[in-house]
Protein backbone atom coordinates (compact mmCIF):
# COMPACT_ATOMS: atom_id res chain seq x y z
CA UNK A 1 0.00 0.00 0.00
CA UNK A 2 2.86 2.87 1.26
CA UNK A 3 4.81 1.73 -1.77
CA UNK A 4 2.43 2.66 -4.26
CA UNK A 5 1.64 6.14 -2.66
CA UNK A 6 5.27 6.39 -3.08
CA UNK A 7 5.61 4.97 -6.37
CA UNK A 8 2.78 7.41 -7.20
CA UNK A 9 4.36 10.36 -5.88
CA UNK A 10 8.03 9.47 -7.49
CA UNK A 11 6.01 9.48 -10.49
CA UNK A 12 4.20 12.61 -10.70
CA UNK A 13 6.79 14.07 -9.41
CA UNK A 14 8.72 13.16 -12.30
CA UNK A 15 5.68 13.85 -14.27
CA UNK A 16 6.03 17.76 -13.24
CA UNK A 17 9.52 18.09 -13.40
CA UNK A 18 9.69 16.68 -16.92
CA UNK A 19 6.52 19.39 -17.65
CA UNK A 20 8.11 21.84 -16.48
CA UNK A 21 11.51 21.95 -18.10
CA UNK A 22 9.25 20.63 -21.29
CA UNK A 23 10.10 23.90 -23.26
CA UNK A 24 13.47 23.86 -22.47
CA UNK A 25 14.54 20.43 -23.38
CA UNK A 26 12.34 20.91 -26.82
CA UNK A 27 14.63 23.82 -27.34
CA UNK A 28 17.91 22.12 -26.38
CA UNK A 29 16.62 19.02 -28.69
CA UNK A 30 15.87 21.06 -31.85
CA UNK A 31 18.29 23.26 -31.73
CA UNK A 32 21.43 21.73 -29.86
CA UNK A 33 21.39 18.44 -30.54
CA UNK A 34 19.86 18.37 -34.08
CA UNK A 35 22.36 20.94 -35.78
CA UNK A 36 25.29 19.24 -33.58
CA UNK A 37 24.65 16.00 -35.01
CA UNK A 38 23.65 17.07 -38.48
CA UNK A 39 27.27 19.12 -38.67
CA UNK A 40 28.90 16.08 -37.44
CA UNK A 41 26.77 13.89 -40.64
CA UNK A 42 28.18 16.54 -42.72
CA UNK A 43 31.58 16.99 -41.42
CA UNK A 44 32.08 13.16 -41.97
CA UNK A 45 33.62 13.31 -45.24
CA UNK A 46 37.16 12.22 -45.26
CA UNK A 47 38.02 14.71 -48.35
CA UNK A 48 37.08 17.70 -46.42
CA UNK A 49 40.14 16.78 -43.60
CA UNK A 50 42.49 16.17 -46.49
CA UNK A 51 41.18 19.71 -48.19
CA UNK A 52 41.62 21.45 -45.04
CA UNK A 53 45.05 19.73 -43.87
CA UNK A 54 46.50 20.88 -46.92
CA UNK A 55 45.47 24.26 -46.73
CA UNK A 56 47.81 26.50 -45.66
CA UNK A 57 45.32 29.19 -44.65
CA UNK A 58 43.80 26.25 -42.40
CA UNK A 59 46.85 25.51 -40.45
CA UNK A 60 47.80 29.55 -40.03
CA UNK A 61 44.06 29.40 -38.55
CA UNK A 62 44.78 26.62 -36.47
CA UNK A 63 48.19 28.36 -35.00
CA UNK A 64 46.24 32.17 -34.81
CA UNK A 65 43.56 30.41 -32.71
CA UNK A 66 46.19 29.16 -30.12
CA UNK A 67 47.64 32.55 -29.91
CA UNK A 68 44.00 33.98 -29.32
CA UNK A 69 43.27 31.53 -27.17
CA UNK A 70 46.34 30.88 -25.06
CA UNK A 71 47.23 34.79 -24.75
CA UNK A 72 44.27 36.76 -25.14
CA UNK A 73 42.47 34.64 -22.53
CA UNK A 74 45.25 34.25 -19.79
CA UNK A 75 46.14 37.89 -20.09
CA UNK A 76 43.10 39.19 -19.43
CA UNK A 77 42.73 37.12 -16.64
CA UNK A 78 45.32 37.71 -14.60
CA UNK A 79 44.75 41.32 -15.44
CA UNK A 80 41.63 41.10 -14.13
CA UNK A 81 42.37 39.15 -10.89
CA UNK A 82 45.34 41.61 -9.98
CA UNK A 83 42.26 44.48 -10.71
CA UNK A 84 39.83 42.69 -9.10
CA UNK A 85 42.13 43.58 -5.59
CA UNK A 86 42.01 47.08 -6.49
CA UNK A 87 38.57 47.42 -7.51
CA UNK A 88 38.26 45.47 -3.60
CA UNK A 89 39.71 49.04 -1.43
CA UNK A 90 36.91 50.19 0.55
CA UNK A 91 37.35 53.86 -0.48
CA UNK A 92 34.31 55.58 -1.58
CA UNK A 93 35.93 56.90 -4.86
CA UNK A 94 36.96 53.43 -6.13
CA UNK A 95 32.91 52.62 -6.69
CA UNK A 96 32.86 55.38 -8.85
CA UNK A 97 36.14 54.27 -10.97
CA UNK A 98 34.79 50.27 -10.82
CA UNK A 99 31.36 52.15 -12.30
CA UNK A 100 33.24 53.85 -15.36
CA UNK A 101 35.36 50.63 -15.60
CA UNK A 102 31.96 48.62 -16.02
CA UNK A 103 31.91 50.76 -19.52
CA UNK A 104 33.01 48.08 -22.01
CA UNK A 105 30.94 45.42 -20.84
CA UNK A 106 28.30 47.78 -21.14
CA UNK A 107 28.61 48.74 -24.63
CA UNK A 108 28.32 46.16 -27.60
CA UNK A 109 31.29 44.59 -28.74
CA UNK A 110 30.02 46.42 -32.27
CA UNK A 111 30.54 50.17 -31.43
CA UNK A 112 33.95 49.75 -29.70
CA UNK A 113 35.46 47.29 -32.16
CA UNK A 114 34.62 50.10 -35.06
CA UNK A 115 36.07 52.59 -32.84
CA UNK A 116 39.28 50.43 -32.98
CA UNK A 117 39.91 49.78 -36.09
CA UNK A 118 39.37 53.75 -37.12
CA UNK A 119 42.19 54.55 -34.16
CA UNK A 120 44.15 51.78 -35.94
CA UNK A 121 43.86 53.80 -39.03
CA UNK A 122 47.21 53.69 -40.74
CA UNK A 123 46.25 56.77 -42.56
CA UNK A 124 44.15 59.07 -40.03
CA UNK A 125 44.02 56.95 -37.22
CA UNK A 126 44.84 58.41 -33.75
CA UNK A 127 47.64 56.37 -33.15
CA UNK A 128 49.68 57.00 -35.93
CA UNK A 129 49.19 60.04 -35.50
CA UNK A 130 50.30 60.12 -32.13
CA UNK A 131 53.23 58.22 -33.53
CA UNK A 132 53.83 61.41 -36.38
CA UNK A 133 53.51 63.80 -33.29
CA UNK A 134 56.30 62.36 -31.61
CA UNK A 135 58.46 62.34 -34.63
CA UNK A 136 57.59 58.07 -35.13
CA UNK A 137 56.97 56.28 -38.33
CA UNK A 138 53.44 55.58 -38.61
CA UNK A 139 52.64 51.58 -38.17
CA UNK A 140 50.28 49.93 -40.97
CA UNK A 141 48.44 48.19 -38.03
CA UNK A 142 45.87 46.11 -39.88
CA UNK A 143 47.92 45.47 -42.68
CA UNK A 144 50.61 43.30 -41.08
CA UNK A 145 50.36 40.06 -39.50
CA UNK A 146 51.36 40.40 -35.44
CA UNK A 147 49.63 43.55 -35.26
CA UNK A 148 46.49 42.93 -36.80
CA UNK A 149 46.28 39.64 -34.59
CA UNK A 150 47.90 41.62 -31.64
CA UNK A 151 44.97 44.09 -32.06
CA UNK A 152 42.00 41.53 -32.10
CA UNK A 153 43.52 40.42 -28.41
CA UNK A 154 44.15 43.56 -27.25
CA UNK A 155 40.29 44.79 -27.94
CA UNK A 156 38.86 41.32 -26.56
CA UNK A 157 40.98 42.52 -23.44
CA UNK A 158 39.25 45.44 -23.26
CA UNK A 159 36.05 44.28 -24.06
CA UNK A 160 36.01 41.11 -21.91
CA UNK A 161 38.33 42.51 -18.60
CA UNK A 162 35.78 44.29 -16.68
CA UNK A 163 33.10 40.94 -16.70
CA UNK A 164 35.99 39.01 -15.20
CA UNK A 165 37.07 41.38 -13.11
CA UNK A 166 33.38 41.52 -11.00
CA UNK A 167 33.32 37.87 -10.86
CA UNK A 168 36.94 37.94 -9.03
CA UNK A 169 35.95 40.62 -6.94
CA UNK A 170 32.59 38.53 -5.85
CA UNK A 171 35.03 36.19 -5.41
CA UNK A 172 37.45 38.02 -2.67
CA UNK A 173 34.26 39.63 -0.79
CA UNK A 174 33.61 35.56 -0.08
CA UNK A 175 36.76 35.38 1.77
CA UNK A 176 35.97 35.52 5.37
CA UNK A 177 37.50 39.03 6.83
CA UNK A 178 39.15 36.85 9.54
CA UNK A 179 42.01 34.99 7.40
CA UNK A 180 43.25 38.78 6.62
CA UNK A 181 43.07 39.36 10.19
CA UNK A 182 44.57 36.12 11.26
CA UNK A 183 47.35 36.87 8.32
CA UNK A 184 47.91 40.42 10.05
CA UNK A 185 48.41 39.32 13.26
CA UNK A 186 51.46 36.85 11.85
CA UNK A 187 52.28 40.17 10.14
CA UNK A 188 51.62 39.51 6.55
CA UNK A 189 52.61 41.69 4.00
CA UNK A 190 50.09 42.46 1.09
CA UNK A 191 51.88 40.08 -0.95
CA UNK A 192 51.85 36.91 1.14
CA UNK A 193 48.22 37.73 1.82
CA UNK A 194 47.62 37.22 -1.86
CA UNK A 195 49.97 34.15 -1.96
CA UNK A 196 48.82 32.64 0.93
CA UNK A 197 45.09 33.95 1.63
CA UNK A 198 43.40 35.25 -1.30
CA UNK A 199 45.02 32.97 -4.60
CA UNK A 200 44.76 29.33 -2.68
CA UNK A 201 41.22 30.60 -1.99
CA UNK A 202 40.00 31.74 -5.60
CA UNK A 203 42.23 29.30 -7.59
CA UNK A 204 39.32 27.01 -8.46
CA UNK A 205 37.45 30.17 -9.28
CA UNK A 206 40.38 31.20 -11.52
CA UNK A 207 40.36 27.52 -12.99
CA UNK A 208 36.65 27.56 -13.87
CA UNK A 209 37.20 31.37 -15.22
CA UNK A 210 39.90 30.09 -17.31
CA UNK A 211 38.02 26.93 -19.20
CA UNK A 212 34.78 28.86 -19.71
CA UNK A 213 37.03 32.08 -21.18
CA UNK A 214 38.59 29.84 -23.54
CA UNK A 215 35.53 27.93 -24.79
CA UNK A 216 33.53 30.77 -25.25
CA UNK A 217 36.74 32.68 -26.88
CA UNK A 218 38.02 29.30 -29.19
CA UNK A 219 34.32 29.95 -30.97
CA UNK A 220 34.56 33.68 -31.04
CA UNK A 221 33.69 35.20 -34.40
CA UNK A 222 32.64 39.19 -34.22
CA UNK A 223 35.64 40.53 -32.82
CA UNK A 224 38.28 38.84 -35.62
CA UNK A 225 35.98 39.14 -38.47
CA UNK A 226 34.68 42.89 -37.76
CA UNK A 227 38.66 43.73 -36.63
CA UNK A 228 40.19 42.18 -39.70
CA UNK A 229 37.96 40.05 -41.41
CA UNK A 230 41.05 37.77 -41.96
CA UNK A 231 43.06 40.79 -43.53
CA UNK A 232 46.16 41.21 -44.69
CA UNK A 233 45.29 38.14 -46.81
CA UNK A 234 43.49 35.48 -44.78
CA UNK A 235 46.47 35.66 -42.69
CA UNK A 236 44.60 36.30 -39.16
CA UNK A 237 41.78 34.09 -39.60
CA UNK A 238 40.05 32.19 -36.26
CA UNK A 239 38.62 28.54 -36.75
CA UNK A 240 34.85 30.76 -36.57
CA UNK A 241 35.79 33.29 -39.43
CA UNK A 242 37.35 30.95 -41.45
CA UNK A 243 34.79 28.30 -41.34
CA UNK A 244 32.22 31.83 -42.63
CA UNK A 245 34.92 32.22 -45.15
CA UNK A 246 34.83 28.45 -46.67
CA UNK A 247 31.06 27.88 -46.20
CA UNK A 248 29.76 31.15 -47.03
CA UNK A 249 32.10 32.98 -49.22
CA UNK A 250 33.84 30.04 -51.14
CA UNK A 251 30.20 27.71 -50.75
CA UNK A 252 31.95 24.37 -49.28
CA UNK A 253 29.26 23.69 -46.75
CA UNK A 254 31.28 20.56 -45.38
CA UNK A 255 34.78 22.33 -44.98
CA UNK A 256 33.21 24.70 -42.64
CA UNK A 257 31.17 21.62 -40.92
CA UNK A 258 34.94 20.34 -40.59
CA UNK A 259 36.84 23.37 -39.66
CA UNK A 260 34.33 23.41 -36.33
CA UNK A 261 34.86 19.52 -36.23
CA UNK A 262 38.26 19.42 -35.82
CA UNK A 263 37.81 21.86 -32.78
CA UNK A 264 35.71 19.53 -30.95
CA UNK A 265 37.57 16.95 -29.24
CA UNK A 266 39.47 20.10 -27.48
CA UNK A 267 35.99 21.24 -26.62
CA UNK A 268 34.49 18.81 -25.41
CA UNK A 269 37.38 18.24 -23.08
CA UNK A 270 37.28 21.63 -21.75
CA UNK A 271 33.15 20.90 -20.99
CA UNK A 272 33.72 17.61 -19.72
CA UNK A 273 35.94 19.42 -16.98
CA UNK A 274 32.93 21.85 -16.83
CA UNK A 275 30.95 19.12 -16.26
CA UNK A 276 32.19 17.82 -13.10
CA UNK A 277 33.29 21.09 -11.19
CA UNK A 278 30.30 23.26 -11.75
CA UNK A 279 27.30 22.31 -10.27
CA UNK A 280 23.85 23.83 -11.66
CA UNK B 1 51.88 59.00 12.17
CA UNK B 2 53.41 55.46 10.39
CA UNK B 3 49.78 54.48 9.38
CA UNK B 4 49.04 57.82 7.96
CA UNK B 5 51.60 57.90 5.85
CA UNK B 6 51.35 54.42 4.79
CA UNK B 7 47.63 54.90 3.76
CA UNK B 8 49.37 58.30 1.70
CA UNK B 9 51.06 55.90 -0.07
CA UNK B 10 48.71 53.30 -0.90
CA UNK B 11 46.08 55.98 -1.84
CA UNK B 12 49.18 57.52 -4.49
CA UNK B 13 49.60 53.78 -5.94
CA UNK B 14 46.02 53.43 -6.44
CA UNK B 15 44.87 56.87 -7.85
CA UNK B 16 48.54 56.08 -10.79
CA UNK B 17 46.46 52.75 -11.16
CA UNK B 18 42.70 54.46 -11.66
CA UNK B 19 44.36 56.97 -14.27
CA UNK B 20 45.92 54.18 -16.38
CA UNK B 21 42.50 51.86 -16.09
CA UNK B 22 40.72 55.04 -16.73
CA UNK B 23 42.48 56.05 -19.52
CA UNK B 24 42.37 52.32 -21.05
CA UNK B 25 38.98 51.91 -20.71
CA UNK B 26 37.50 55.76 -21.79
CA UNK B 27 39.79 56.42 -24.37
CA UNK B 28 38.37 54.66 -27.43
CA UNK B 29 34.76 55.45 -25.58
CA UNK B 30 35.59 59.33 -26.03
CA UNK B 31 36.81 58.53 -29.47
CA UNK B 32 33.92 57.17 -30.86
CA UNK B 33 32.08 60.16 -29.40
CA UNK B 34 34.30 62.58 -30.86
CA UNK B 35 34.03 61.17 -33.92
CA UNK B 36 30.40 61.12 -34.10
CA UNK B 37 30.64 64.79 -33.70
CA UNK B 38 32.88 65.43 -36.38
CA UNK B 39 32.12 67.20 -39.55
CA UNK B 40 33.16 65.45 -42.58
CA UNK B 41 35.36 67.78 -43.50
CA UNK B 42 37.84 67.38 -40.47
CA UNK B 43 37.21 63.26 -40.36
CA UNK B 44 40.33 63.45 -42.41
CA UNK B 45 42.68 65.80 -39.77
CA UNK B 46 43.03 62.91 -36.60
CA UNK B 47 43.46 65.00 -33.42
CA UNK B 48 42.15 64.81 -29.78
CA UNK B 49 39.69 67.21 -29.84
CA UNK B 50 36.85 68.30 -32.23
CA UNK B 51 37.41 71.58 -33.22
CA UNK B 52 33.56 72.25 -35.20
CA UNK B 53 31.74 69.99 -33.05
CA UNK B 54 28.34 69.53 -34.99
CA UNK B 55 25.28 67.34 -34.65
CA UNK B 56 24.97 66.65 -37.77
CA UNK B 57 25.40 63.35 -38.52
CA UNK B 58 23.13 62.11 -35.55
CA UNK B 59 20.30 64.45 -37.48
CA UNK B 60 21.12 62.65 -41.04
CA UNK B 61 21.05 59.43 -38.91
CA UNK B 62 17.65 59.94 -37.48
CA UNK B 63 16.66 61.61 -40.29
CA UNK B 64 17.88 58.63 -42.53
CA UNK B 65 19.19 61.08 -44.45
CA UNK B 66 22.54 59.13 -45.78
CA UNK B 67 22.09 56.13 -48.03
CA UNK B 68 24.33 54.29 -45.44
CA UNK B 69 21.17 55.07 -42.80
CA UNK B 70 18.70 54.71 -44.99
CA UNK B 71 16.64 52.18 -42.84
CA UNK B 72 17.97 53.45 -39.75
CA UNK B 73 14.71 53.28 -38.19
CA UNK B 74 13.52 49.57 -39.45
CA UNK B 75 16.61 48.49 -38.20
CA UNK B 76 16.78 49.47 -34.75
CA UNK B 77 12.75 48.45 -34.86
CA UNK B 78 14.20 45.08 -35.85
CA UNK B 79 16.60 44.90 -33.11
CA UNK B 80 13.94 45.88 -30.89
CA UNK B 81 11.81 43.33 -31.92
CA UNK B 82 13.96 40.33 -31.49
CA UNK B 83 15.72 41.25 -28.39
CA UNK B 84 12.11 41.63 -26.62
CA UNK B 85 10.81 38.09 -27.85
CA UNK B 86 14.07 36.85 -26.83
CA UNK B 87 13.94 38.59 -22.94
CA UNK B 88 9.93 37.19 -22.74
CA UNK B 89 10.35 33.84 -23.91
CA UNK B 90 13.39 33.29 -22.10
CA UNK B 91 11.90 34.23 -18.91
CA UNK B 92 9.05 32.27 -19.22
CA UNK B 93 10.85 29.00 -20.42
CA UNK B 94 13.48 29.50 -17.28
CA UNK B 95 11.17 30.49 -14.75
CA UNK B 96 9.50 27.23 -15.73
CA UNK B 97 12.66 25.46 -15.71
CA UNK B 98 13.69 26.68 -12.50
CA UNK B 99 10.67 25.98 -10.74
CA UNK B 100 11.56 22.29 -11.33
CA UNK B 101 14.86 22.70 -10.94
CA UNK B 102 15.04 23.93 -7.57
CA UNK B 103 11.85 22.63 -6.42
CA UNK B 104 11.37 19.61 -7.59
CA UNK B 105 13.63 16.32 -6.87
CA UNK B 106 12.78 14.52 -10.19
CA UNK B 107 14.17 11.63 -11.81
CA UNK B 108 16.18 13.18 -14.89
CA UNK B 109 17.30 16.27 -13.23
CA UNK B 110 20.53 15.72 -13.50
CA UNK B 111 20.37 14.78 -17.43
CA UNK B 112 18.28 18.38 -17.60
CA UNK B 113 20.94 19.81 -15.93
CA UNK B 114 23.99 18.39 -17.59
CA UNK B 115 22.18 19.52 -21.12
CA UNK B 116 21.93 23.11 -20.28
CA UNK B 117 25.58 23.48 -18.82
CA UNK B 118 26.52 21.67 -22.58
CA UNK B 119 24.29 24.73 -24.16
CA UNK B 120 25.68 27.34 -21.94
CA UNK B 121 29.10 26.41 -22.63
CA UNK B 122 29.44 25.07 -26.41
CA UNK B 123 30.19 28.15 -28.84
CA UNK B 124 27.53 28.99 -30.44
CA UNK B 125 29.47 29.85 -33.61
CA UNK B 126 30.08 26.10 -33.78
CA UNK B 127 26.54 25.26 -33.76
CA UNK B 128 25.83 27.89 -36.56
CA UNK B 129 26.23 26.65 -39.83
CA UNK B 130 24.03 23.64 -39.08
CA UNK B 131 21.34 25.71 -37.81
CA UNK B 132 21.60 28.22 -40.60
CA UNK B 133 21.00 24.97 -43.02
CA UNK B 134 17.84 23.98 -40.48
CA UNK B 135 16.53 27.20 -41.10
CA UNK B 136 17.12 27.49 -45.01
CA UNK B 137 15.05 24.07 -45.18
CA UNK B 138 12.18 24.75 -42.79
CA UNK B 139 12.18 28.47 -44.97
CA UNK B 140 12.95 30.60 -42.08
CA UNK B 141 15.83 32.31 -43.55
CA UNK B 142 14.78 36.43 -43.17
CA UNK B 143 12.35 35.85 -40.50
CA UNK B 144 13.01 37.40 -36.88
CA UNK B 145 11.82 33.70 -35.68
CA UNK B 146 14.45 32.11 -36.94
CA UNK B 147 17.13 34.60 -34.91
CA UNK B 148 14.76 34.83 -31.74
CA UNK B 149 14.46 30.80 -31.15
CA UNK B 150 18.74 30.93 -31.50
CA UNK B 151 19.00 33.33 -28.90
CA UNK B 152 16.54 31.56 -26.88
CA UNK B 153 18.70 28.29 -27.40
CA UNK B 154 21.53 30.54 -25.94
CA UNK B 155 20.37 32.90 -23.65
CA UNK B 156 18.09 30.12 -21.39
CA UNK B 157 20.94 28.08 -19.75
CA UNK B 158 22.63 30.81 -17.83
CA UNK B 159 19.20 32.22 -17.40
CA UNK B 160 18.01 28.95 -15.86
CA UNK B 161 21.37 28.64 -13.89
CA UNK B 162 20.69 31.91 -12.26
CA UNK B 163 17.18 31.48 -11.18
CA UNK B 164 17.39 28.00 -10.27
CA UNK B 165 20.35 28.70 -8.03
CA UNK B 166 18.13 32.03 -6.39
CA UNK B 167 14.96 29.53 -6.09
CA UNK B 168 16.80 27.02 -4.30
CA UNK B 169 17.41 30.03 -1.24
CA UNK B 170 13.71 30.34 -1.22
CA UNK B 171 11.99 28.28 2.43
CA UNK B 172 10.31 25.28 1.77
CA UNK B 173 6.92 26.51 2.97
CA UNK B 174 5.99 27.87 -0.06
CA UNK B 175 5.16 24.25 -1.42
CA UNK B 176 3.80 23.79 1.99
CA UNK B 177 1.67 26.73 2.20
CA UNK B 178 0.41 25.72 -1.56
CA UNK B 179 -0.49 21.75 -0.23
CA UNK B 180 -2.53 23.62 2.50
CA UNK B 181 -4.48 25.67 0.52
CA UNK B 182 -5.06 22.78 -1.71
CA UNK B 183 -3.56 25.00 -4.38
CA UNK B 184 -2.36 22.43 -7.70
CA UNK B 185 1.21 22.75 -8.62
CA UNK B 186 0.27 25.42 -11.72
CA UNK B 187 -1.68 27.50 -8.65
CA UNK B 188 1.72 27.06 -6.63
CA UNK B 189 3.84 28.06 -9.76
CA UNK B 190 1.89 31.12 -10.50
CA UNK B 191 0.78 32.20 -7.34
CA UNK B 192 3.15 31.50 -4.80
CA UNK B 193 6.79 30.94 -6.62
CA UNK B 194 6.76 33.46 -9.23
CA UNK B 195 6.10 36.83 -6.96
CA UNK B 196 9.04 35.12 -4.86
CA UNK B 197 11.54 35.39 -7.64
CA UNK B 198 10.54 38.50 -9.42
CA UNK B 199 14.10 40.14 -8.94
CA UNK B 200 16.47 37.35 -10.62
CA UNK B 201 13.98 37.56 -12.92
CA UNK B 202 14.63 41.50 -13.94
CA UNK B 203 18.15 40.58 -14.32
CA UNK B 204 17.35 37.55 -16.46
CA UNK B 205 14.81 39.17 -18.74
CA UNK B 206 17.47 41.95 -19.02
CA UNK B 207 20.40 39.48 -19.64
CA UNK B 208 18.27 38.36 -22.61
CA UNK B 209 17.77 41.41 -23.98
CA UNK B 210 20.88 42.61 -24.11
CA UNK B 211 22.12 39.24 -25.46
CA UNK B 212 19.89 39.45 -28.39
CA UNK B 213 20.57 43.27 -28.48
CA UNK B 214 24.18 42.59 -29.08
CA UNK B 215 23.99 39.86 -31.52
CA UNK B 216 25.93 39.71 -34.62
CA UNK B 217 26.85 36.28 -35.89
CA UNK B 218 22.98 34.51 -36.38
CA UNK B 219 21.57 37.85 -36.91
CA UNK B 220 24.11 38.26 -39.78
CA UNK B 221 23.55 34.63 -41.27
CA UNK B 222 19.93 34.61 -41.18
CA UNK B 223 18.69 37.72 -42.12
CA UNK B 224 19.36 39.89 -45.27
CA UNK B 225 18.24 42.41 -47.23
CA UNK B 226 18.75 46.07 -45.64
CA UNK B 227 14.99 46.52 -44.46
CA UNK B 228 15.07 43.00 -42.81
CA UNK B 229 18.42 42.89 -41.14
CA UNK B 230 19.16 44.56 -36.93
CA UNK B 231 21.26 47.13 -36.73
CA UNK B 232 24.69 45.91 -35.91
CA UNK B 233 24.35 43.65 -39.47
CA UNK B 234 24.01 46.84 -40.66
CA UNK B 235 26.61 48.31 -39.19
CA UNK B 236 29.34 45.76 -40.18
CA UNK B 237 28.14 46.42 -43.35
CA UNK B 238 29.40 49.68 -43.45
CA UNK B 239 32.68 48.43 -43.20
CA UNK B 240 32.24 46.49 -46.98
CA UNK B 241 33.01 49.79 -48.67
CA UNK B 242 36.00 51.75 -49.22
CA UNK B 243 34.15 55.07 -48.69
CA UNK B 244 32.36 54.43 -45.16
CA UNK B 245 31.28 57.37 -43.26
CA UNK B 246 33.17 56.79 -40.33
CA UNK B 247 31.29 59.52 -38.32
CA UNK B 248 27.88 58.73 -39.60
CA UNK B 249 29.01 54.84 -38.24
CA UNK B 250 30.00 56.53 -34.89
CA UNK B 251 27.00 58.31 -34.35
CA UNK B 252 24.85 55.15 -35.48
CA UNK B 253 27.16 53.31 -32.82
CA UNK B 254 26.26 55.62 -30.30
CA UNK B 255 22.46 55.61 -30.66
CA UNK B 256 23.31 51.59 -30.77
CA UNK B 257 25.24 51.50 -27.36
CA UNK B 258 22.48 53.53 -25.65
CA UNK B 259 20.09 51.31 -24.62
CA UNK B 260 22.50 48.44 -23.01
CA UNK B 261 24.19 51.33 -21.39
CA UNK B 262 21.25 52.16 -20.09
CA UNK B 263 19.74 48.88 -18.91
CA UNK B 264 23.28 47.97 -17.66
CA UNK B 265 23.48 51.31 -14.99
CA UNK B 266 20.09 50.46 -14.10
CA UNK B 267 19.79 47.52 -13.81
CA UNK B 268 23.62 46.91 -12.60
CA UNK B 269 22.59 45.63 -8.63
CA UNK B 270 20.41 42.87 -10.23
CA UNK B 271 22.84 41.92 -13.14
CA UNK B 272 25.99 42.04 -10.94
CA UNK B 273 24.28 39.97 -8.30
CA UNK B 274 23.02 37.52 -10.56
CA UNK B 275 25.67 37.11 -12.66
CA UNK B 276 28.17 36.97 -9.71
CA UNK B 277 25.79 34.36 -7.65
CA UNK B 278 26.16 32.21 -10.82
CA UNK B 279 29.53 32.15 -11.27
CA UNK B 280 30.58 32.19 -7.97
CA UNK B 281 28.23 29.42 -6.84
CA UNK B 282 29.65 27.17 -9.23
CA UNK B 283 33.37 27.03 -8.14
Amino acid sequence: MRTTVRGRLLRSRTLHGFLFTAPLLFLFAAFVIYPMTMGVWFALDADAYRALFSDPIFRQTAINTLWYVGVAVNVKLVLALLLSGILDYPFRWIRLLAALFLIPWAIPALPGILSFRWMLNSQWGIFNYLLGVFGLPSVPWLAQYWTALGAVMVFHIWKYLPFWTIIFLAGRRAIPNELYEAAAIDGASSVQNFWHVTFPLLRNLYLICTLLSMVFTLGDFTVPWLMTGGAPGDSTHVLATLAYRYTFTMGRLEWGMATFAVAMPATLVFIGMLLRWVKI
Amino acid sequence: MNRARHSRALHVWLSVVAVVMLAWTLFPVYYMLLLSFTPTNDLFKPGLYVEHPTIRNYVYTMGQDNPFVRYFWQQIGNSLVIAVWAMVVVAAIAALGSFAMARINFRFRRWVSGLTLFTYVIPSSFLSIPFFRMMADYDLIDSKLAVVLAMVTFASPYALWVLSDYARSLPPEIEEAGAIDGAGILATFFHLYLPLIRPPLIAIGTYAFLYAWNEYLYALLLLTGEPRITLPVAMGNFLTTDNAPWNLLMAVSAVYSIPPVVLYYVFKRYLVSGLVSGAVSGS
